[in-house]
């Protein structure tokens, strides 16, 4: 038999924390302490969360969370479904980073089928990576601000979200769900007006994270709910999972774009924020420096962009291009095939890794040579990160429980999956 | 397609001065190096033992813990462990074979704490008893759900 973890990193669950809450009200001469829920519907709960706590006054003594409201057992439907329409799917895991999902899990299977991508491709990929993770920065900086009380900052930052969301329409005919990205490259080439359009906002966007930082940064009530709450060391960092923004605001120096390089990553050159501080606020600025360095690698992968095909050179694969297919016999059969019955992956696993914006996300997808995954799993950030959520908020004050919530940024459709 | 390497001393020879390979010889039952990631199974009964050993080499960060059901093929449950070093920036694979009957092994949480929440997620969706685990219920399913959804017997249409 095993023995059991130290109990400061034991994480409890429902019946623990409403089991504990009976015994210290029955407790002669201790503590009253009541039982609150809070959630599903709880607006700041970004989601379907529910919180279980156990609180004295208005101190958290312990609390767990509830999750599960919105499984709909995608890797049960990945496994009835050919690899290549598995793409739309994974973009929906993360809706506030779908890209990230598709390029993870593209990555994954091109290793399992030892395919070479082109220089173009992975250009494209990183720049649209970098989009989706100042799109998905902007959303947790609005509805974070909104949390603690700063309604303004959330207009601002939809306002920008907005003109990257009009960029991947443009790109793929789609705002939010792209499925842009294919086994093999992308899906197509993007539209002539598309450079300018992204070169104009890279050109403003510096400007607009320096106005969110001007109204936030220097109000006295956004640093007092902030600072120094919900710290988290970076030794508990490590032993509960936690990946991202969080890490490095705990002071631990870990990005899978520089230390595992993914997709061409070398190729550039970026900085990686990092706080030693590990509260709130460290998380807040963190974040911050991460836009202005996802901007830099934009603006990088602009200059760079190579010219050439966008799709590997597989016929059995990547779908042919239209006009082929309609005048060559062997681009109709290939089509035809892969359409009708997939492609065969050899068998095989892989644990594919990439940095998203919420952390560490890895696919690991078992192939047993078929055209269908034998089993597609999903490790996503949000889900380890939310065990540590009890730590940091202990003993601390229950309005600060929403200000954490906000800071490490979860979403619930890929806890819940 | 580039083989995979089976045997420790290829591995060595391959990777030379690989924590893991060095950390796991005397557990493993098999080890595998495929598409730049090493594999090393080990029995059951030794998982938290080559957990600690592995945490040793260096290996502080648990990533994920999940199964693979290979049914109707027996040993049916695989537990994949993936374990990254941050030090040495590398990652790896710890594989437990489970049998159909009565799937039972040991929780890590006493190595890695961040194990919690994957393996009730495991127990959950595939029905793996994890023995010492301080908190073994459902954790995506309701409380009162009947079954475990990702085996690969669970009846996928119709009514329940």
């Amino acid at each position: 038999m095993a023995t059991i973890a130290p109990p400061d990193l034991l994480i409890p669950g429902i019946d623990d924390v409403i089991r504990d809450a009976q015994k210290h009200s029955q407790d002669p001469g201790g503590e009253q302490t009541m039982v609150l829920n809070m959630g599903p519907q709880h607006p700041s709960t970004h989601g379907v969360l529910r919180l279980v706590l156990e609180i004295d006054g208005e101190t958290v003594v312990s609390l767990a969370p509830d999750i599960g409201y919105l499984h709909t057992g995608i890797e049960k439907t990945c496994e009835a479904k050919f690899y290549q329409q598995i793409v739309p799917l994974t973009d929906r895991i993360d809706y506030l980073s779908p890209m990230s999902n598709e390029l993870c899990y593209v990555l994954g299977v091109e290793r399992l089928l030892e395919l070479e991508i082109p220089d173009r491709a992975q250009t494209l990929r990183v720049l649209m990576n970098e989009l989706t993770r100042i799109q998905s920065h902007l959303v947790w900086l609005g509805t974070h601000a909104m949390d603690i009380g700063a309604l303004t900052v959330f207009l601002y930052c939809f306002r920008e979200r907005e003109e990257i969301l009009r960029i991947f329409e443009m790109l793929s005919g789609q705002r939010m769900m792209a499925s842009y990205f294919r086994v093999g490259g992308v899906s197509m080439e993007p539209p002539l007006d598309f450079w300018p359009k992204v070169r104009n906002f890279l050109k403003i966007m510096p400007g607009r994270i320096n106005e969110y930082e001007n109204l936030l940064a220097g109000n006295p009530i956004w640093a007092g709910r902030l600072k120094g709450v919900g710290p988290l060391s970076a030794a508990d960092a490590i032993a509960l999972g936690v990946s991202g923004p969080p890490l490095r605001a705990s002071g631990v120096d870990w990005d899978m774009r520089r230390d595992m390089p993914y997709s061409g990553y070398e190729k550039y050159n970026f900085k990686v924020p990092v706080s030693t501080v590990g509260d709130t606020w460290a998380r807040f600025t963190v974040r911050m420096e991460e836009m202005y360095e996802s901007v830099k690698i934009c603006i990088q992968a602009m200059d760079r962009m190579p010219e050439g095909s966008i799709v590997a050179d597989a016929p059995k694969i990547v779908l042919p291009d239209r006009e082929q297919m309609k005048t060559q016999m062997e681009s109709l059969i290939h089509h035809f095939k892969i359409v009708t019955e997939g492609f065969a992956v050899p068998a095989g696993e892989v644990f594919q890794t990439i940095e998203s914006p919420r952390g560490l996300m890895g696919y690991y997808i078992v192939s047993d040579g078929t055209a269908k995954p034998l089993r597609c799993h999903m490790r996503n950030p949000s889900f380890a990160t939310l065990q540590a959520l009890e730590t940091m908020c202990k003993g601390k004050l229950l309005g600060d429980v929403v200000a954490v919530i906000g800071s490490i940024d979860i979403v619930l459709g890929e806890i819940d999956r | 397609m580039t083989p995979a390497l089976l045997t420790p001393e290829a591995i060595e020879e391959a990777q030379p001065g690989n924590p893991a390979v060095a950390a796991l010889r005397s557990f493993a039952e098999r080890m595998k190096w495929d598409r730049n990631e090493l594999t090393v199974t080990i029995a059951a009964s030794n998982i938290v033992a080559a957990a600690a050993a592995t945490k040793a080499a260096g290996y502080n960060y648990l990533m994920d813990v999940t199964a693979v059901d290979w049914y109707p093929s027996e040993p049916r449950f695989q537990v994949s462990y993936h374990v990254l070093s941050i030090s040495t920036k590398k990652l790896m694979r710890l594989a437990v074979m489970l049998s159909g009957e009565d799937p039972s092994v040991d929780t890590v949480t006493s190595v890695w704490p961040s194990a919690n929440y994957y393996e009730r997620e495991v127990f959950d969706l595939f029905g793996i008893r994890f023995a010492g685990h301080p908190n073994m219920t459902r954790i995506m399913m309701p409380t009162d759900w009947k079954g475990h959804p990702l085996r690969k017997d669970y009846p996928v249409e119709g009514y329940r």
